[in-house]
């Protein structure tokens, strides 16, 4: 594929802000945002004048035209936000940036996303209102109406169709678990997951239990990305971006949970042309940072990915294979989305970011290659495959 | 199809959850309506046949915008389902755990269509069970639920 980003990019700067529990920041989700971008910025070695470009999604509140005033950018040569909701985009958003570049549009694009529910609305709360119309008024009425609740049903599907058991979902929750207790930035550092108190937490709805959730948090992360032959010569080691994809399959999310394929995370369109992109096998990933909305998404973003075999998946997911430092497939080395913090999925391309630089508080030895997997369930999703 | 013993004015939930309105432009008013009256309708292309549901303007399949309205017979299977144990609605903080189900209908192309499982909602519940229609009528609108079937 003559025609694509292919190793055009790089990823050459990544910065957050401390990572809260939500509600907690004590400054504004706007100011969040701008010291996630001058965080990064610091970390390219580059100046804030030479920032020219915004790439976002998930609706984010922090409109480019707002950050570039405050932050004194000579001019927005490239402005852009992903559409969907939930964190499909956040791969997606990245994917953006680098087309930007690749386009000639701007030269040094920022992805970013900046999240402080407690000081707008929450995700995962019900319709207040007495009437709801479309294809809310299919779910709603019945009590579907959060995204656990939407995801649940696919994965109960999911696990129906390939015999696979709770435990699976708990080898998931363990692994970002265990990662985060590595990692100084995770809210979860120094609270590690147990097995037994897993299986004891709560149900939220079944087969996902409180552990199964990502988190909300309140915080802003950041990456900064520019042309592949500017970047060799900033500060860090280049992570180049070997392939990325968005999209959605067939008829995916119609009304009333009629999507033909229903038990996917809908990946299975895009996979395959990450890969042949990139031109690599999914035997050539070393570390993979896949988010979880729920763990019932990762399982199916892994089988999607050909990383595991549906059938086996569960036998996959709890032989350790998932944990750092002796696992097959080190998954969520930060934490992830359950563990590290909800940033919206984009502290995983942060951490790709790390492993990639040998910087990881699990650092997979000999990191080559990392893929990143945006929003599963959702629609539309996106992947990224990174290198150094 | 909707004996008497199909209808409940009974609500599976307390006052408060949302209820749902056609939406203004049309698309599904003979959805709601066929629901008023208990009869359960899916759209049908009238030149290939394609089922659909939800509502749209044109056909998925042959993108005829010549579609009408099919009667379902109000018999399924549940395809997935879900328990509900934490409640997002401010209606709901009382309500225990309730049953969601997501029902395909072999008689009109195996659309899907949800509703609450009627019943205790720690009843035994297998993806393949039998389920049949219940209405569940409002002042105005009428809810689509379902209950399982005794196994032949
Ligand atoms: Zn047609």
């Amino acid at each position: 594929m003559d025609y694509s980003i292919k190793d055009k990019v790089a990823i050459v700067g990544i910065g957050e802000t401390r990572y809260y529990k939500a509600g907690q920041a004590p400054i504004s989700e706007f100011q969040l945002a701008l010291e996630a971008i001058q965080k990064a910025v610091a970390d390219a070695g580059l100046h804030i004048e030479d920032i020219d470009g915004f790439a976002s999604y998930s609706d984010d509140r922090n409109d480019p035209t707002r950050l570039a005033g405050a932050l004194g950018i000579p001019q927005i040569q490239f402005s852009n936000m992903h559409w969907g909701g939930g964190g499909g985009g956040m791969a997606g958003a990245v994917g953006n940036a680098a087309a930007a570049v690749v386009a000639g549009y701007a030269k040094h694009v920022v992805a970013f996303r900046a999240l402080a529910q407690g000081q707008f609305g929450r995700f995962g709360q019900g319709h207040a209102g007495a009437r709801v119309r479309g294809a809310a008024a299919y779910t709603a009425p019945y009590g579907l109406m959060s995204p656990a609740q939407m995801f649940a049903m696919r994965t109960q599907r999911f696990m129906h169709e390939h015999k696979i058991s709770q435990e699976a979902l708990c080898g998931i929750s363990l692994a970002s678990y265990k990662h985060a207790q590595q990692n100084l930035r995770a809210v979860m550092y120094g609270r590690p997951l147990t097995r037994e108190a897993y299986y004891n937490a709560r149900w939220i709805v079944e087969p996902f239990r409180l552990f199964d959730c990502c988190q909300e948090n309140d915080g802003a992360a950041a990456v900064i990305l520019t042309r592949a032959d500017r970047a060799r010569d900033l500060r860090h080691t280049p992570v180049y971006l070997m392939a990325a994809a968005q999209g959605t399959g067939y008829r995916q999310w119609v009304p009333a949970h009629n999507d033909p394929d229903y038990a996917t995370s809908n990946f299975k369109t895009l996979a395959p042309r990450l890969y042949e992109m990139a031109g690599i096998s999914p035997t050539d990933i070393d570390v993979a940072q896949v988010y979880e909305n729920f763990t019932g998404g990762v399982l199916m973003s892994l089988v999607e990915h050909g990383l595991c075999d549906a059938d086996e998946a569960e036998a996959f997911c709890t032989n350790g294979n998932l944990e750092w430092p002796n696992g097959k497939l080190p998954l969520n080395t930060s934490g992830g989305n359950l563990a590290e913090a909800y940033m919206h999925g984009l502290e995983l391309v942060l951490e790709g970011v790390r492993q990639l630089r040998g910087d990881s508080t699990c650092q997979v030895k000999d990191a080559r290659v990392c893929l990143v997997a945006a929003g599963p369930m959702v629609s539309p999703v996106s992947n990224l495959l990174l290198r150094n | 199809m909707a004996s008497e013993n199909n209808v409940t004015t009974e609500s599976y939930f307390p006052d408060g959850m949302p209820l749902p309105a056609p939406m203004p432009d049309g698309l599904d008013a003979p959805f709601w309506e066929g629901a008023r009256s208990h009869t359960l309708l899916v759209q049908r292309c009238n030149p290939c046949g394609t089922f659909q549901f939800g509502p749209e303007w044109i056909c998925h399949k042959c993108r005829s915008n010549d579609i009408g309205w099919a009667r379902c017979s109000g018999r399924g299977k549940i395809y997935a389902f879900e328990r509900v144990w934490h409640p997002v609605h401010k209606a709901l903080r009382d309500k225990g755990p309730y049953l969601v189900a997501l029902v395909e209908l072999p008689d009109v192309g195996n659309v899907r269509m949800v509703g609450n499982l009627l019943g205790d909602p720690q009843q035994d519940v297998a993806i393949g069970d039998a389920v049949e229609v219940v209405w569940e009528d409002h002042q105005d609108v009428t809810l689509v639920q379902w209950r399982r079937l005794p196994v032949k």
